[in-house]
């Protein structure tokens, strides 16, 4: 288990830094500059800003500044939000979208489990075939799809909950509910798969001979084996919502990660673009070693390694 | 070809099947054939902004007087041939991947899928939303020195990266049948018969592959046809007057405000896209059902 978690961790650190320099040479070579984007400025001006900025010289001596910077935890200042550093701005946009993505992925457990469980009892039913249906359409619709449509619904035409913004409750209810819906779907659909196969295991028949009742055959001993593979789904779910929340953030007015990445991008603004590509990726791998470490702690069956 | 005839016999078992796979076909003809269909350019600017729909304009007219159904039909062009583009590309890597890393075994192998285990874990969309946006100009600079100035950058950029988004999973299923495939009795025989390794790869274990290529394709189709529409619903997708369903669908978004409703500019771009995808996802499930040798859920 240790080596499995140190050697992750070491691979981890040459990913991050293929990662952050691709981003950070990409948008200093690329044409564009993140100062110039509406009207030309004076080359004297522009080279000062440089400066201030410390972009000046070639962008080899930009990057080994930058990454000098960066190996000390210094994420440098951004140039779309001037004077503020990246470190600040994603200490106060993370939180936002960690609330954001975490409630979405705690609403999509809340609907999928119990979906997936209830068409896996009522295999090849009505019941089951219109849950799966409804799964099914669920991975269909694109969130930009959807959340714009439940905002004229719900925010233009009936006035129920706001348009746009966060902060209040009422704000969150549609990005978390968009941002939800197709990991819901998903969810779903692997818990009645997984479910089902359980469900055929010899300790369930077991469990049913000794005459316990159904529903504690369902959900202490059936329930508890088959959401194990949502466990390892969960990593690239996290990846999923992550970009999703782009969408979300931009649409909603929500002032996360994902909405200044999308900015600074197309902004050339390589401080930010490269910090917050630095955190998406280390989250990422993060928690897909979570995931790797929990599965094979909690199934015996599973050996990494 | 056994492949075609299970396809057939699922497609005759289960009316939904074929229901979806002939609406599937009556959007691919749609798309190719519908801009033509209509009396109005795709492009073509008239005064007659943001009307809701009625005879003359079935699906309504945008913010610039352009008809929505004649631009939801050419958006429908636009996103399928990204989709089918892409495939291709997700398809090329992700199988030979898969079946090299299969074929050879061994430290190939492990190292093979090490890589794949770390590509699992990187952001993609986010990744290539950079080499999106930062890779244009370097493209257009490319195509016109190939004489290929007139296709737009942005789709080529579009079908090489999220094709390459794409494949992992795919090469993570053709390995694992081909690592059972080659243990066969048949592939061992014809390895004994000294037959080459292209050989092989190629006559004996891909036409054995097709059942689950086709399988896979079904799904990656719609996978592709999201992150398209999600790359243009952020402003990097093609660039107007052309465009596809997910600039059609940025664009209804876009047109929302408190005072009046322009419902038509999302519902009919927005519902004609979740439905081709409802379709192509039932289909693939329905596919992969009668195809997958790994068994029925």
């Amino acid at each position: 288990m240790t080596t499995l978690i140190l050697r992750r961790l070491i691979l981890a650190i040459p990913t991050l830094f293929i990662v952050v320099s691709l981003t950070f040479l990409l948008m200093r070579w690329a044409p564009g500059n993140p100062f110039s984007n509406e009207r030309k400025i004076p080359p004297e001006i522009l080279a000062e800003l440089e400066k201030q900025y410390d972009l000046n010289g070639t962008v080899t001596s930009q990057y080994l500044r930058y990454m000098g910077k960066l190996v000390h935890g210094d994420l440098s200042i951004s140039t779309q939000y001037r004077n503020r550093t990246v470190n600040d701005i994603l200490a106060q946009a993370l939180p936002v979208s960690v609330l954001l993505g975490g409630l979405a992925y705690l609403l999509a457990l809340l609907i999928g489990i119990p979906l997936g469980a209830y068409a896996a009892v009522r295999q090849d039913q009505k019941a089951d075939r219109l849950a799966m249906l409804a799964a099914l359409l669920g991975l269909s619709v694109p969130s930009f799809v959807l959340a714009p449509l439940l905002v004229m619904l719900f925010g233009v035409k009936l006035h129920w909950l706001p348009v746009a913004g966060w902060g209040s409750p009422d704000q969150i209810i549609l990005p978390v509910f968009c941002l939800a819906i197709p990991f819901a779907a998903a969810i779903a659909r692997l818990t009645r798969g997984s479910l089902l196969d359980v469900l055929n295991l010899d300790f369930i028949r077991t469990a049913r001979a000794k005459g316990l009742p159904e529903d504690e055959v369902l959900y202490r001993h059936a329930l508890k084996i088959a959401i194990l593979p949502l466990i390892s789904y969960s990593g690239p779910a996290l990846a999923g919502i992550l970009t999703g929340s782009l969408v979300i953030e931009t649409l909603f007015d929500i002032p996360g990660i994902g909405r200044f990445f999308i900015n600074s991008v197309l902004n050339r603004d390589p401080m930010m673009s490269a910090g917050v590509v630095l955190v998406f990726s280390a989250f990422l791998l993060f928690m897909n070693l979570v995931s790797d470490v929990l599965i094979s702690l909690l199934d015996r069956r599973v050996k990494i390694e | 070809m056994k492949t075609f005839h299970l396809v057939l016999r699922a497609l005759r078992q289960s009316r939904w099947l074929a229901f979806c796979a002939c609406f599937v076909v009556f959007v691919v003809l749609l798309a190719i054939f519908g801009p033509h269909l209509t009396r109005y350019n795709y492009a073509a600017i008239s005064d007659t902004s943001l009307q809701p729909p009625s005879f003359a304009h079935w699906f309504g007219t945008d913010l610039n007087g352009r008809d929505l159904l004649t631009r939801t039909l050419y958006g429908a062009r636009m996103s399928l041939l990204v989709a089918a583009l892409g495939t291709f590309v997700s398809l090329t890597v992700g199988v030979s991947y898969g079946m090299i890393s299969g074929y050879a075994g061994g430290r190939v192998d492990s190292l093979m899928m090490r890589l794949v285990e770390i590509l699992y874990s990187l952001p993609s969309l986010i990744l290539v939303i950079i080499l999106v946006a930062t890779l244009e100009k370097p493209v257009t600079t490319v195509l016109q020195h190939l004489w290929l100035g007139s296709i737009p950058p942005r789709l080529v950029l579009l079908v090489v990266f999220i094709g390459l988004t794409e494949w992992l999973t795919m090469a993570r299923i053709i390995r694992g049948q081909t690592l059972v495939l080659k243990e066969q009795a048949f592939i061992q025989a014809s390895a004994a018969l000294g037959q080459s390794h292209a050989r092989l790869l190629f006559r004996h274990l891909l036409p054995n592959l097709s059942g689950i290529i086709l399988v896979y394709l079904t799904l990656t189709i719609p996978a592709i046809m999201i992150d398209e529409a999600f790359l243009s619903f952020l402003g990097l997708g093609v660039q107007p007057p052309q465009a596809s369903w997910g600039t059609l669908i940025a664009d209804g978004a876009a047109a929302i405000n408190p005072i009046q409703l322009y419902w038509w500019l999302l519902l009919f771009p927005g519902g004609m896209m979740t439905v081709t995808l409802l379709a192509l996802n039932f289909l693939g499930d329905g596919l992969r059902d009668t195809l997958d040798p790994r068994g029925k859920k």
